[in-house]
């Protein structure tokens, strides 16, 4: 059932949002955080697991090193400081799919706290304060049987795969992010999409929101306006792609409005995103930290980075993506606003990835925020997880810098790469989209067209060149497209000189 | 004075998933409060610059590499299961939710 939602400009009238993000990175260590496990995804079920992972009796877990390397590079990256003493502690709650009973988490000891990132938000930089990064393992994967749906309320049995269980986690709250008004959507979606950005410069993670790597919880509260304090907030879950993010903020500020706005009071509980219908349903009462009863992991030691591996890992920090994006906008030639477009469509890697290719780098622009965005668009998926390689951009451009196609054409390759039909060069050949070079062909073209057109002719021969359009459009029709319209002007103008 | 009230106990027992009668809550509560008085005498003696200890080693940074070891076939795995079914534990519906 769809719940009544205030408009967006009405809920600004009367409050001020109050946005949290939480953010779950799986690293992409070969093993698992405590156990010798491979934490690689798929496979037989429970195939990758062992009595630590399944939580068996006795079983002791021990940390993995590069995990903690990774824990350590993220909070760096983040401008947190690092923990000089940090423990793990268990967090208690019962759920099959967590076979100890408890989740071996951090609780009020993270590894890295206090950062921030600054956000590049329609052209000015918006400051998101970080709370924490803690290290934790991710859960197995239920399967929920039965029931008249098959969603979990309505399921009669699970079924549990523990591969996934103890796969290292790194968890990044936010502070509060107050202040942002109708922008806090936007803020939320380049939030993340900036995070992911700098989780793949480091390397810990393959970061795909489609694959589950990179998880968002979206915390959302309403206040009414000029009020400093916080109102009550929902935390979404299932946030799995930027532009679910930045939808989802914007649908909890709508559905709390309409709460408060009959007198209600917003029930402080998980909600559950629905990326098919852009909805949340109501999830579970968010319990008391108290009711989890952490306490400090008696079975692994504390971490105590020393000073010197800290500033070791530091060296190891790719370039600031802020001082990357300058470099990289002079090296391109882009204009302030062109460089925004990129960034803002979340294209700025692939950009960088399809010049990396040989493509020249407005072309590679032209491609990513038009063609491609559109269709992303249409298809309401990330515009990194369309399924165009930024090598294949590449490729295209260079069958329209070799004169084999036309950028109309061009269009048409993109279609068959969508469709799966193989590389560029195959495609052109299979659908026939080589520009036609038959110099006999393109001449019986024009003289067909100016026959049709004595008017526009005479135009032409009366030196209104702007005229020529007008047989160019017909002869590129008659041609299909495929045809090199300047060559095509170059005819029509020879034979009305 | 610690102290743990019966509603406190009864709480516990919930997330714990122990499910105690009003006989046994009337019977377990005051006794958790003799207990949880004897452990807080403790107090009494650590004075504020003994730190709570949470190991009995002194060590920190235990570490292992990177590296993939063996661990359990699938059928070693499931072979304390009650049920199973297609590799995987079967397990009762879940009323609860995801954390």
């Amino acid at each position: 059932m769809a719940a009544d939602l205030v408009a967006f400009d009405d809920v600004l009238a009367t409050y001020d949002p109050a946005l949290g993000l939480e953010v779950h990175v799986e690293l992409n260590t070969s093993t698992k955080m405590f156990c010798g496990c491979p934490a690689v995804f798929g496979g037989e079920p429970n195939a990758q697991v062992c009595p630590t992972c399944l939580g068996l009796p006795g079983a002791m877990p021990v940390v993995n090193r590069k995990a903690v390397e990774s824990a350590i590079r993220i909070g760096l990256a983040l401008n947190c400081s690092i923990a000089e003493w940090c423990r793990f502690a268990r967090k208690n709650y019962f759920y099959p799919d967590m076979p100890k009973n408890f989740q071996t988490s951090q609780y009020d000891e993270p590894i890295a706290f206090d950062g921030w990132m600054d956000v590049e938000v329609d052209g000015g930089v918006v400051r998101v304060e970080i709370e924490r990064a803690h290290m934790e393992e991710d859960t197995g994967k239920s399967l929920h049987v039965g029931g008249a749906t098959g969603r979990i309320h309505g399921a009669d049995y699970s079924l549990v795969d523990y591969n996934r269980a103890g796969i290292p986690l790194i968890e990044i709250v936010t502070r509060p992010i107050q202040g942002a008004g109708a922008r806090a959507p936007e803020i939320a979606r380049a939030y993340v999409a900036q995070l992911r950005d700098l989780i793949v410069a480091l390397g810990v993670s393959e970061a795909r929101m489609d694959q589950g790597n990179l998880r968002a919880d979206v915390n959302l509260s309403l206040a009414p306006k000029g009020s400093d304090r916080l109102g009550t907030r929902t935390e979404t879950k299932n946030v799995n792609s930027f532009r679910s993010v930045e939808r989802a903020v914007r649908y909890e500020m709508q559905r709390h409005a309409a709460v408060l706005g009959t007198g209600a009071t917003i029930l402080q509980e998980t909600r559950h995103w629905h990326e098919d219908t852009g909805v949340t349903t109501s999830g579970r009462e968010k319990s008391d930290a108290d009711d989890y009863r952490y306490f400090p992991e008696p079975d692994l030691v504390p971490v105590a980075p020393s000073r010197e591996w800290v500033d070791e890992l530091r060296g190891t920090l790719p370039e600031n993506p802020t001082v990357k994006r300058t470099r990289l906008q002079a090296d391109w030639g882009f204009t302030d606003l062109e460089m925004r477009d990129t960034v803002g469509a979340g294209a700025f890697g692939l950009v960088e990835a399809t010049v990396a290719e040989g493509c020249p780098p407005q072309a590679a622009r032209k491609w990513w925020l038009t063609e491609l965005a559109r269709r992303a668009n249409e298809s309401g998926v990330d515009i990194a997880d369309l399924g165009v390689s930024p090598a294949q951009v590449a490729a295209v451009q260079a069958l329209v810098d070799d004169g084999t196609v036309n950028d109309k054409l061009a269009r048409q390759v993109f279609d068959g790469l969508l469709a799966g039909e193989g590389t560029p060069e195959e495609i052109v050949a299979a659908r026939g989209l080589a520009i036609v070079s038959d110099e006999g062909a393109l001449g019986a073209a024009v003289d067909a067209a100016i026959a049709a057109n004595p008017d526009v002719a005479q135009k032409i021969r009366d030196g209104k060149h702007a005229a020529a359009g007008a047989l160019i459009g017909a002869v590129m029709k008659e041609m299909r497209g495929q045809a090199d319209a300047g060559r095509v002007r170059e005819l029509v103008l020879e034979r009305l000189a | 004075m610690p102290e743990i009230t019966r509603d406190e106990v009864a709480h516990l027992a919930t997330l714990a998933r122990i499910d105690l009668d009003d006989a046994e809550l009337d019977h377990l509560a005051p006794q958790l409060s003799v207990i949880l008085e004897s452990v807080a005498s403790i107090s009494g003696v650590a004075g504020d610059d003994v730190p709570p200890t949470s190991h009995a080693v002194p060590l920190t940074n235990v570490f292992r590499d990177d590296v993939v070891v063996p661990g359990l076939t699938p059928e070693q795995a499931l072979s304390g299961a009650p049920e199973r079914s297609g590799g995987r534990f079967a397990v009762p519906r879940i009323l609860g939710d995801e954390q």
